[in-house]
């Protein structure tokens, strides 16, 4: 996906720049700028994944997250959807795995649906292109059907 | 000097977080090394990822004309604007933070609020590529069911979120993003 991006890029920057170097010139000037705006909140997101990841083992989720775990389980897993930040790509093996160890399904869909669609920590960021309102409600009920699609799960897996 | 300084300023939080870590790193070095490590091996998968999304986002923030943008995502676009909503964040790559410098031009460009946050909606769950990734690891069952909801999910997230907030808030973030230089 991420090579589609690239070729499908290049490709519309080539056009752009048989059009016109002056307007390419200044697309790419404005992609660095928007890309430097959100590089100081980007950096610090990824030091407090690292942190939060080193400390929370799979071990100790699948510990919190159980079959028996209940609707406390699926709480623990919705919030600590909400504050981690891990790509996809780690997070369904991991979710695979966590159920393979015991883990129930209504605590993991809750965790991946609240992983995806909810961010903790990016809410500053997302505060200041949005505003405090915004950013407060598409995440509170985003976080309300993430619960909402773990009871689906339950009852349907 | 003017200039050192305000960077600092903007990177202050970062640079307390990485004292921070590399204090963790002297008492503990085990765990200290591991998010360090982490860290890293993201700040990387992520380098690798945003620069097309950025290109692609300053090439759409000089040619796409705002009449265009009103025209297919605005206020009167309909159904149309909410499909290219769904199927610009779908097609994307990147995490979700990607999404609100790409929210800030389509807002920017006149797209209605609620098109906006259905990009973002499916930016952060519904992604073409995840969704196979999710078929190969969670099953197909699974990938699904869930897919269906967030059908209604995204829809349900962005027309509330639209809701809530008063001509006044709306208009206040349509200013942020003009206020923005992309």
């Amino acid at each position: 996906m991420t090579k589609t991006m690239y070729i499908i890029a290049f490709i519309m920057l080539s056009m752009s720049f048989v059009k016109s170097k002056k307007n390419t010139k200044l697309a790419l000037k404005k992609a660095w700028k928007s890309f430097e705006n959100i590089l100081p909140q980007f950096l610090a997101i990824l030091i407090i994944i690292g942190v939060a990841l080193a400390i929370l083992t799979p071990a100790q989720i699948s510990k919190l997250l159980g079959n028996e775990s209940g609707w406390i389980g699926v709480i623990i897993a919705a919030l600590l959807g909400s504050v981690t930040l891990i790509p996809g790509f780690v997070a369904f093996p991991l979710a695979a795995a966590l159920l393979g160890s015991g883990a129930g399904y209504m605590q993991i869909a809750a965790f991946i649906s609240t992983l995806m669609m909810v961010g903790i920590v990016t809410i500053p960021l997302e505060i200041s292109y949005f505003g405090k309102k915004a950013a407060v409600a598409r995440n509170a009920t985003a976080f309300i059907f993430s619960i909402f699609v773990a009871i689906v799960m339950g009852v349907l897996m | 000097m003017a200039k050192l300084k305000s960077i600092i300023k903007r990177y202050r939080v970062f640079i307390l977080l990485l004292v921070a870590n590399i204090f963790i790193v002297i008492i503990n070095p085990d765990l200290g090394k591991k998010s360090l490590q982490i860290s890293w091996k993201n700040t990387i998968e992520m380098l690798a990822i945003i620069p097309p999304i950025f290109i692609l986002l300053g090439l759409l923030d000089v040619w796409v004309k705002k009449d265009t943008m009103v025209k297919y995502m605005g206020e009167k676009s309909g159904i149309i604007g909410v499909l290219l909503a769904f199927l610009l964040g779908s097609a994307a790559a990147g995490p979700l933070y990607g999404a609100f410098p790409v929210a800030s031009v389509l807002l920017k460009k006149g797209s209605r609020l609620s098109n906006v946050m259905i990009m973002i909606g499916a930016w952060s769950t519904t992604k073409i590529p995840l969704l196979l990734f999710e078929a190969s690891s969670m099953g197909l069952k699974f990938t699904l069911i869930r897919f269906i909801l967030n059908l209604f999910g995204i829809g349900i997230i962005a027309y509330t979120t639209e809701k809530v907030l008063s001509n006044d808030e709306k208009s206040l973030i349509y200013n942020k993003a003009l206020a923005r230089d992309i």
